[in-house]
C-alpha cells in the first residue's frame, strides 16, 4: 500500500507494520527467557562440576569452554544447524537458537558463578565441613544461597545481552525482529521503517532493563 | 575426506583477510570512539555527558544486527550512495563496540586513586598534562584486559558481517563449504572454529604486550586481579560487575 512512497518516513507504513514486528518481538522474548534459562541452569552445572576438578572431565569442560567463549556465536549457531541432523537429530530452528543461545551464555554465566562461589568466604566451607554436612547439602544449603544473589545482577546483564543477540538467528530463519522486519520490507522495498522500529524496540526494552540490573548492582555494592 | 581437506582449506583462508581487516579496522575505529568518549562521559559539562551518553546507550541499547542493516540498507537511502559491504562492517563493529569501550575507559579513569590527581595539582601540571602524564597511563593499565575482552568479543562479532554478504571466513564456510561438501560439515565447522580460537590467541598474546608495557611504563606489574575480574565481567558488560 505504502509500497513506492518515496518519503525518508511513512507513518502510515510504520504504523502499519508495527504490529507484525509485535509479533515478533514476543518470539524474540521468548527465545530469550528460554535461552536464559538454559545459561543460568548450564552454568551454575558447570561452575559447580569444574569446582570439583574432576580428571578428563575439568579438562574436557575447560577446553569446550574456551572453544565456545573464544568462537562466535553465529558460527556456533549454524554448526547445530548443520552438524546436529547427520546424527540424525533434526531440531526446529527455534529450538536450535534457543540451544545456540543457551550453550554460548552458559559458558560466559558458569564464569560468574564461578566468581560468585569464591567470593564466599573460605569459613564457610569449613563450618559447613566441621558440622559434617552431606556435599550436597553443602552446596544447596550453605555455599550457592551466598553465591548466587551476588551474581544475580551479572546474570541479569547476560540476559540482556542474549536479548540483542536472538536476531542473529534470522540466519537460519526464525522470524524474530529483525527477519520480520526483512520480510516486510521486502514487499514493499521500504526497511527504513522496519528496521528503524526494530532498533527501537530493542531500546525500548533493553535500557530499562539494563538500568534495573544497575539499580540491583549498586544496592549489592552497598550490602 | 582427507581428499576434500586440500579443497576446503585453500577456500576458506580465501576468508581471512576480511575477518582479519573487519577486526583490525574495527578495533583501530573501537580504541578512536572509546577514548574521548570514555573521558567526556566525566566531563563537568552536563550537555557534553548527556550527548556522549546518548551516543553510548543507543548503540548498547540495540541490537548489534540491527545497527549492520540500519547502516548497510537504510543509510544509503538517506545520504544516497551504497557502502562497500567491507567498510559498512567495520563502522558498526567500531561503533558498537567504541560504545562499550567508552565505559571501561571511564571506569579505569575513575579507578585512579584521587591522590594521584591531587599531587598532579600540587605539581601544578595543566589539566591536559594532568591527563595525559598523570592519570591516563595509570587508567591504560586498568584499561588493558577488559579491552582485550572486548576485542575477542568484536572479532567474534566479524562474523555477523557474513549477513551483508562479506566473504569473510564464516561465509565461505556457509556458503561456498557447507553447500559443496555436505559430507565434511565437521570438518568444515572445526576448522572454522579453530581460525577464530587462532586470531583469538593472537589478539590476547599482542594485548598481553601491550598490558606489559603500559604496566612497565607506570613501574608496575601487570594486574592479574583486574584480568580475573575482566574475565567473569565477560564481555561487554559493565565495569561494576568486576566488582562481584
Amino acid at each position: 500500500m505504502a509500497a513506492g512512497s518515496t518519503s525518508l518516513w511513512d507513518w502510515d507504513y510504520a504504523f502499519s507494520i508495527i504490529p507484525d514486528l509485535l509479533k515478533a518481538l514476543l518470539t524474540t522474548i521468548e527465545i530469550t527467557v528460554l535461552g536464559s534459562a538454559v545459561a543460568f541452569v548450564l552454568g551454575l552445572v558447570i561452575a559447580v562440576v569444574r569446582r570439583a576438578r574432576i580428571p578428563v572431565v575439568d579438562q574436557v569442560l575447560w577446553a569446550l569452554v574456551e572453544v565456545i567463549r573464544s568462537t562466535p556465536l553465529l558460527v556456533q549457531i549454524f554448526f547445530l544447524f548443520f552438524v546436529l541432523p547427520r546424527f540424525g537429530l533434526t531440531l526446529s530452528a527455534f529450538v536450535v537458537g534457543v540451544t545456540a543461545l543457551g550453550v554460548h551464555y552458559a559458558t560466559y554465566t558458569s564464569e560468574v558463578y564461578r566468581a560468585g562461589i569464591d567470593a564466599v568466604p573460605k569459613g564457610q566451607w569449613e563450618a559447613a565441613t566441621a558440622l559434617s554436612l552431606p556435599r550436597s547439602r553443602v552446596w544447596t544449603g550453605v555455599i550457592l544461597p551466598q553465591a548466587i544473589p551476588r551474581v544475580l545482577p551479572a546474570l541479569g546483564n547476560y540476559a540482556i545481552s542474549m536479548f540483542k543477540e536472538v536476531p542473529l538467528l534470522l540466519a537460519i530463519g526464525v522470524v524474530e525482529v529483525v527477519n520480520a522486519g526483512r520480510e516486510l520490507g521486502s514487499e514493499t522495498f521500504r526497511f527504513t521503517e522496519p528496521y528503524t522500529i526494530a532498533g527501537v524496540l530493542f531500546l525500548v526494552l533493553s535500557y530499562p532493563a539494563s538500568m534495573l540490573v544497575r539499580r540491583l548492582e549498586r544496592r549489592a555494592a552497598v550490602r | 575426506m582427507s581428499d576434500n581437506l586440500s579443497r576446503i582449506v585453500p577456500v576458506l583462508l580465501q576468508g581471512l583477510p576480511p575477518t582479519v581487516i573487519a577486526t583490525v579496522g574495527g578495533i583501530v575505529l573501537t580504541i578512536l570512539l572509546s577514548v574521548p568518549a570514555g573521558l567526556l562521559l566525566l566531563s563537568s559539562r552536563r550537555w557534553v555527558r548527556v550527548l556522549v551518553r546518548i551516543y553510548v546507550e543507543g548503540f548498547r541499547g540495540t541490537s548489534e544486527v540491527v545497527q549492520l542493516f540500519w547502516i548497510y540498507f537504510v543509510l544509503p537511502v538517506l545520504i544516497g550512495f551504497q557502502l562497500v559491504p567491507l567498510w559498512a562492517g567495520v563502522l558498526v563493529l567500531g561503533l558498537n563496540h567504541g560504545a562499550y569501550g567508552a565505559e571501561i575507559v571511564r571506569g579505569a579513569v575513575q579507578s585512579v586513586p584521587r591522590a594521584q590527581y591531587e599531587g598532579a595539582i600540587a605539581l601544578s601540571l595543566s589539566p591536559a598534562q594532568r591527563m595525559r602524564r598523570v592519570i591516563f597511563p595509570q587508567a591504560l593499565v586498568e584499561m588493558l584486559p577488559p579491552m582485550n575482552n572486548l576485542f575477542i568479543q568484536l572479532l567474534k562479532s566479524t562474523a555477523i558481517l557474513a549477513l551483508i554478504t562479506v566473504p569473510e571466513v564464516t561465509r565461505q564456510a556457509r556458503d561456498v563449504l557447507i553447500p559443496n561438501y555436505g559430507d565434511d560439515t565437521i570438518l568444515i565447522f572445526g576448522l572454522v572454529f579453530l581460525v577464530y580460537l587462532v586470531l583469538a590467541a593472537i589478539l590476547t598474546a599482542l594485548m598481553r604486550l601491550a598490558e606489559r608495557i603500559a604496566s612497565r611504563r607506570v613501574g608496575r606489574r601487570p594486574s592479574r586481579a583486574a584480568r580475573v575480574a575482566a574475565r567473569a565481567a565477560g564481555p561487554g558488560v559493565s565495569d561494576r560487575m568486576a566488582g562481584i
